[in-house]
């Protein structure tokens, strides 16, 4: 078989299907279970890390700017 | 031992290019030779000079915001550059006696459309997406940029890539691509500096503190990634010396063409889509004081967007000798590419849910509301102008020029315009821009100037369209070319005064960046704003 026959077939065979599942899963993979307070977390990263290297470290801190990702690591 | 390295490559490289320089076989690779050939022989003086001195000491804690700040700085002066040529250009077509005899051939039309649309596109979009990439990673990993001063060579390297490509296409070298003229060793510099841009962002989220990958870095790595890509596919070609610009593409004929759209409408989809989005998603919840309406959404945008937009080329190339069904599978996705896109759009303007009321005091997020109001309108009318019954009248026609303008001056022209508002104070501790009123005023003059540019487009498009396929009884055509031409007059005059006014508007943009910055200290750390 040709090069070019049987990328082309293998293109709108098995590749379409993988890309396919591939996008449809993502989209489950948004909705899943538990996924709106990691969700929620993500989307408040903008309003953190105003200023570099907030570990966390800071004895007592009370800035509320780590996340908890953050804390769970410490 | 590092410098004496740098010393011995920067020789050769001033070497090389005085040998070049020499021998080169057209003005523009002269040119080019001389210009590699000062710039290292400037930076071995530099390197030199700093040999076995001690090393000043930089504060690695805080964020690394020199790079960007020289980033803002070159977004606006590229800005009104562009803007400026782009004026010309459009009287140029209005009055062709602009056409100045004592300046050709280096100012005609055909040599500095490709300056306009470069230095807009490459130069104020590509420095806006580099400095705000840079600083959007810094802030939503937690670190500093990594690879230290490589994030200096990537903004050097790369406006020294707009200096090449800027100065060959008015000495006369390009390859004759849309969007990619730049000949093959500007292609190989800009390579370098990509993979230096990637390794940056990279390196910069693999040591993130935080736990998730913000949404702004997926679309800004995948512009970063795509773009990589495309432009190497695109620009595969073979020097006919290696002491001459120009170079033959390897691949020819519908190939050629191919790839030439799937590399141009990706530029538009990775570039000024993926790469700008990145941005929306960071100062639009930023300025708004509200973090992003759906998240979940912004996830299923992104992956929409990019598994779409990668097929959408083929409708650049309808009723060519393109296959049918590759025009069609084309057309396909673009149209259902509008749906993720209006997606975003919403996405982005319902962040604004329950903060309505800064639209009426705040002119930036009012920029970034009108920016994705063009963003949705230019999404919508591009899979329109994809279907091949559409595209039959409008292509050719300045309906396309409308288009990407209406997308280009309105989508990323805004959102760049609110990200310099939002950056200029912070970067240099300032409590606020130094005029208010001065961005109002940049405001009306950019959506009045998009306005009469878009509306006039329209009208000479669809008017020139149909001037094209009037036929008589007898079936021949009724207009002549120059018929088109003619009656195009009053709608060009229309469209050189829009430009004239976004011009201004920009003018009013670095007045106020510059009085905005002169004003005081610089601050190490950028102030944080208040907690919500």
């Amino acid at each position: 078989m040709e090069t070019y026959t049987f990328l082309r077939q293998l293109a709108d065979s098995w590749v379409l299907l993988a890309l396919t599942v591939f996008f449809i899963g993502t989209i489950f993979w948004a909705f899943r279970p538990g996924s709106r307070k990691t969700h929620e977390d993500t989307a408040n990263i903008p309003f953190r890390n105003e200023t570099a290297g907030c570990d966390n470290a800071c004895a007592g801190c009370t800035c509320g700017k780590s996340s908890d990702a953050l804390k769970e690591v410490r | 031992m590092a410098n004496y390295i740098k010393l011995v490559a920067l020789g050769l490289v001033t070497l090389f290019a005085a040998i070049a320089a020499n021998w080169a076989r057209d003005l523009a690779y002269q040119v080019h030779a001389l210009i590699i050939m000062a710039v290292s022989a400037g930076m071995f003086v530099l390197v030199l000079r700093n040999t076995d001195e001690p090393k000043p000491l930089v504060d690695q804690n805080g964020y690394m915001d020199g790079v960007i700040r020289a980033g803002v700085i070159a977004t606006g002066f590229w800005g009104c550059v562009g803007f400026l040529v782009g004026v010309v250009i459009a009287f140029q077509l209005a009055f062709p006696a602009l056409n100045f005899d004592w300046a050709q051939p280096f100012a005609n039309f055909g040599r500095l459309r490709p300056l306009h649309t470069s230095a807009v596109i490459f130069a104020f979009g590509g420095n806006a997406l580099i400095m705000s990439s840079f600083y959007i990673v810094q802030r939503t990993c937690g670190v500093r940029l990594w690879g230290g001063s490589l994030a200096w060579f990537v903004f050097w390297g790369y406006n020294l890539f707009i200096i090449l490509a800027a100065t060959g296409y008015l000495l006369g070298a390009t390859q004759s691509k849309e969007y990619a003229e730049p000949e093959w060793y500007v292609d190989i510099w800009l390579t370098i500096v990509w993979v230096a841009f990637l390794a940056v962002y990279m390196g910069t989220l693999f040591t993130r503190r935080e736990r998730h990958i913000y949404v702004a870095n997926w679309f800004l790595l995948s512009f970063i990634v795509t773009v990589a890509m495309l432009h190497i596919v695109n620009n595969i070609s073979i020097p006919v010396s290696i002491f001459g610009s120009k170079s033959v593409q390897l691949f020819a004929g519908v190939q050629d063409a191919m790839t030439q759209w799937w590399y141009g409408h990706n530029a538009v989809g990775f570039f000024l889509t993926a790469g700008f989005l990145g941005m929306m998603y960071y100062f639009v919840p930023k300025q708004a004081e509200r973090p992003v309406f759906s998240y979940k959404l912004s996830i299923i945008h992104f992956w929409a967007l990019i598994f779409l937009y990668i097929w959408a080329g083929p409708h650049h190339l309808h009723y060519t000798a393109l296959p049918d069904w590759a025009a069609t599978l084309g057309m396909v996705f673009s149209i259902i590419l509008w749906m993720p896109s209006w997606g975003g759009m919403i996405n982005g303007l319902m962040t604004l849910q329950g903060a309505w009321d800064k639209l009426r005091t705040d002119p930036i997020i009012r920029m970034m509301v009108v920016s994705l109001a063009f963003y949705g309108m230019s999404t919508f009318e591009g899979p329109m102008m994809s279907i091949r019954a559409v595209n039959s009248l409008s292509h050719y026609t300045d309906w396309t020029i409308g288009h990407v303008h209406s997308g280009a001056l309105g989508w990323n022209g805004m959102i760049t315009f609110g990200a310099l508002y939002f950056l200029t104070p912070r970067l240099w501790g300032r409590a606020s821009m130094y005029s208010m009123p001065a961005i109002n005023w940049h405001f009306w003059l950019a959506t009045i100037g998009i306005v009469l540019y878009a509306a006039s487009m329209w009208v000479t498009g669809i008017m020139e369209g149909l001037m094209w396929r009037e036929v008589d009884a007898q079936g021949f055509l009724v207009n002549s070319f120059a018929d088109t031409v003619s009656a195009k007059f009053p709608m060009y005059v229309v469209r050189g005064l829009g430009g004239v006014l976004y011009l201004a508007g920009a003018l009013i943009m670095a007045w106020n960046m510059w009085m905005t910055i002169r004003g005081g200290e610089k601050v190490v750390a950028p102030v944080a704003t208040p907690a919500e």
